[in-house]
């Protein structure tokens, strides 16, 4: 041997290029192979997206409503007492030291029609209830149009609406005077309020002030439920002493709630939903890594001319099947990053269709390309391995 | 390639130095099976610095294997085979790749042009393995198609080109790296009269400025014209009309 041989080398922009051959002349194809990358990518960082931004607005909406609300309740009991609570509940609770605002509401059994001629029984759901001119202070509701019910008001038929009753019975303004048939009277409509995030109950409500509730509709002015809240840091304290305070004989009857509490419960069931939708983005995933496996493994047979030249020209199995596996990273590294932004896209039209605003978790960015680049590469492999054995001789003699 | 090999043919050596590019001692390649098929056998063959070599032979009888041995795509089942001053069976897999990448040129019966490149860079892939940067083997590669005449194709896509400018695309790839020998097979097969015409001129004059080449046809009327051949029959040589001085000597 005299001269020694200077390996073959490809440098990397030639590898970049090579690898993206197959990509440019079979576009087609290419990018329907993607395409189960980028589904499921875009699911992934979709359902996390909006996992993320529903998240981040409920902590938005527990801090602005405050986690120091507890709702009072005749509980369902064992039967010895009567299943209500007593009359005198509200001003017992007011005289616990650590709460700062006290409201009550009271079921009544009067109905509320659009007009006298509509049919009796056809309520659309919404119920009738007496309730303390500091309820929505209370809650921390807001006023749609309208006010609230005052004092001032309270000798007369007048009504404020829940959002969603004042929908179902056809009001859209609160101010301009409108009547509606309730019980037996023709009762104004002062005000329409905002949804009630802490207890939707109310939202499909008719309220009328105890006075009114009185004189108008004969009703007893015994509270169904009582508002209450606390000094944030003795909130556990007041829940303790609650029943026994409202009920004094029959604690067990009263039954004590955290309407937050709800609220962050749905929100772990909305986390097992989001889990399931991320086991399906994983299964789109899985797909997805299966199909470019499958073309790039039709690809090498269909390239074996291709393979055997390159052969020819001094390529090294190492130099084939590095362009196959990159042909197949490029790919889904393309599927991926598309796959993130489709998956961001259609987190921000969701959470802009529900008004909250948008979160996208960087470890689902990072994650969801991450994953694409691995999948990629597993996908690759095999085809990657083939493509290095095949024969130049063989491939040569094709055609 | 200043090297010499010792020389293994009977022919007479030369009184002046001359290069062996190729040199094949007693070689045999054997494809296993029932009953096994003797490709090629006991092929003996020198071929030296600025030959042109036909070799002829029916169907079958072991051009291509021929073609791939000495192009180092594939090894002998026995016998010993060097190239451009190497010892085929003392290098790897990797060091015969490297070997092909510089010393080594093909032209194909099916011309293998890759899609979606232009002439230019198809002919600059002729240097692909070797770790030049595409700029310097763009401007190579312009040197190479002017000098198959194809200086006007240069940004055509080379895959839409005709048969002749195809294969002299691919001719102007086997030869853009200076290769030692230049190996084409059947480089007519799919050529019109014409321009199967065009494609042997191009060769001789391509010889006749000094590269080595051996041409596989079928066509006895084209080997006619270079100045060797080879004829091949059932694996074997039946005929070698004798080691030319080759351009060294004209
Ligand atoms: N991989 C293989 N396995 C078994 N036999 C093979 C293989 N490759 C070639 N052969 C056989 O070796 C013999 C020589 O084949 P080769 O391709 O070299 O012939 P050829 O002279 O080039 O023919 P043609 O003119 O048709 O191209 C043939 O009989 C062929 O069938
Ligand atoms: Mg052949």
């Amino acid at each position: 041997m005299n001269s020694s041989l200077e390996p073959s080398r490809l440098t990397p922009a030639d590898m970049m290029r090579a690898s993206l051959i197959g990509l440019r002349t079979r576009r087609l194809r290419s990018l329907l192979s993607g395409l189960g990358i980028v589904i499921g990518i875009a699911a992934m960082v979709g359902v996390l997206g909006i996992s993320e931004s529903s998240k981040s607005d409920l902590l938005a909406q527990l801090d602005q409503l405050g986690t120091n609300m507890l709702r009072i309740e005749a509980g369902s009991g064992i039967g010895i007492g009567s299943g209500e609570l007593p009359e005198e509940s509200t001003s017992m609770v007011s005289r616990i030291g650590p709460v700062e605002q006290v409201a009550s509401v009271s079921d009544t059994s009067a109905s509320v029609y659009r007009n006298d001629l509509v049919p009796e029984g056809r309520t659309g759901g919404i119920t009738v209830k007496a309730v303390d001119a500091g309820l929505l202070v209370t809650l921390q509701g807001q006023m749609q149009s309208g006010a609230f019910l005052d004092d001032a008001a309270s000798e007369y038929p007048v009504a404020v609406l829940g959002s969603v009753a004042a929908e179902r019975l056809g009001v859209t303004s609160g101010s301009d005077g409108t009547i509606v048939w309730l019980g037996d009277e023709w009762f104004a409509i002062v005000g329409i309020m905002e949804t009630l995030d802490l207890s939707p109950d109310l939202d499909r409500a008719a309220l009328v002030s105890y006075a009114a509730a009185d004189t108008f509709l004969d009703h007893d002015g015994i509270p169904s439920t009582i508002y209450v809240r606390t000094d944030p840091d003795n909130i556990d304290a007041v829940r303790s002493v609650l029943p026994a305070t409202v009920n004094p004989e029959n604690p067990d009857e009263v039954e004590v709630t955290r309407p937050s509490d709800a609220l962050e419960a749905r929100e772990a069931a909305d986390q097992a939903f989001t889990n399931l939708l991320l086991g399906l983005g994983g299964v789109a995933l899985l797909v997805g890594g299966v199909g470019i496996a499958n073309v790039m493994v039709i690809s090498v047979l269909e390239r074996r001319g291709e393979i055997g030249l390159r052969r020819a020209l001094g390529a090294t199995r190492r130099h084939i099947s590095i362009q196959f596996l990159g042909e197949s990273l490029l790919l889904a590294t393309v599927g991926g990053v598309g796959g993130v932004a489709l998956g961001a896209a259609v987190t921000a039209a969701y959470a802009w269709s529900r008004g909250w605003g948008v979160l996208i978790p960087t470890v689902a960015i990072i994650g969801g390309i991450v994953a694409a680049i691995a999948i990629g590469v597993i996908a690759g492999l095999y085809p990657a391995m083939r493509a290095a054995r095949v024969s130049p001789t063989e491939a040569l003699r094709t055609l | 390639m200043t090297s010499k090999s010792p020389q293994s043919s009977a022919s007479t050596l030369p009184a002046y130095p001359v290069d062996s590019v190729l040199s094949l001692s007693r070689v045999t390649k054997t494809y296993p099976g029932t009953p096994p098929v003797h490709a090629i056998r006991d092929i003996n063959l020198d071929i030296r610095s600025g030959e042109l070599v036909g070799v002829i032979g029916p169907s079958g009888s072991g051009k291509s294997t021929l073609l791939h041995i000495i192009g180092t795509l594939d090894r002998a089942t026995s016998g010993t085979v060097s190239v451009a001053g190497h010892d085929v069976d003392l290098l790897t897999d990797r060091e015969l790749s490297s070997l092909r990448s510089r010393h080594i040129g093909f032209v194909f019966q099916q011309f293998f042009l890759l899609a979606g490149e232009t002439a230019l860079d198809n002919v600059g892939d002729g240097l692909l393995y070797t770790g030049m940067a595409l700029e310097e083997r763009r401007n190579l590669a312009e040197l190479a198609l002017a000098q198959v005449g194809l200086e006007h194709r240069m940004s055509h896509e080379a895959t839409k080109l005709s048969g002749g400018e195809r294969q002299r695309v691919a001719i102007a790839r086997a030869l853009i790296g200076s290769p030692d020998i230049i190996l084409a097979d059947e480089p007519t097969g799919n050529l019109d009269s014409k321009s199967g015409e065009d494609v042997v001129r191009l060769i001789e004059e391509l010889n006749s400025q000094g590269s080595t080449i051996v041409v596989i046809t079928h066509d006895r009327d084209i080997a006619a014209r270079f100045p060797r051949r080879v004829s091949l029959l059932d694996g074997r040589v039946v005929d070698d009309t004798g080691q030319t001085n080759g351009a060294v000597s004209r």
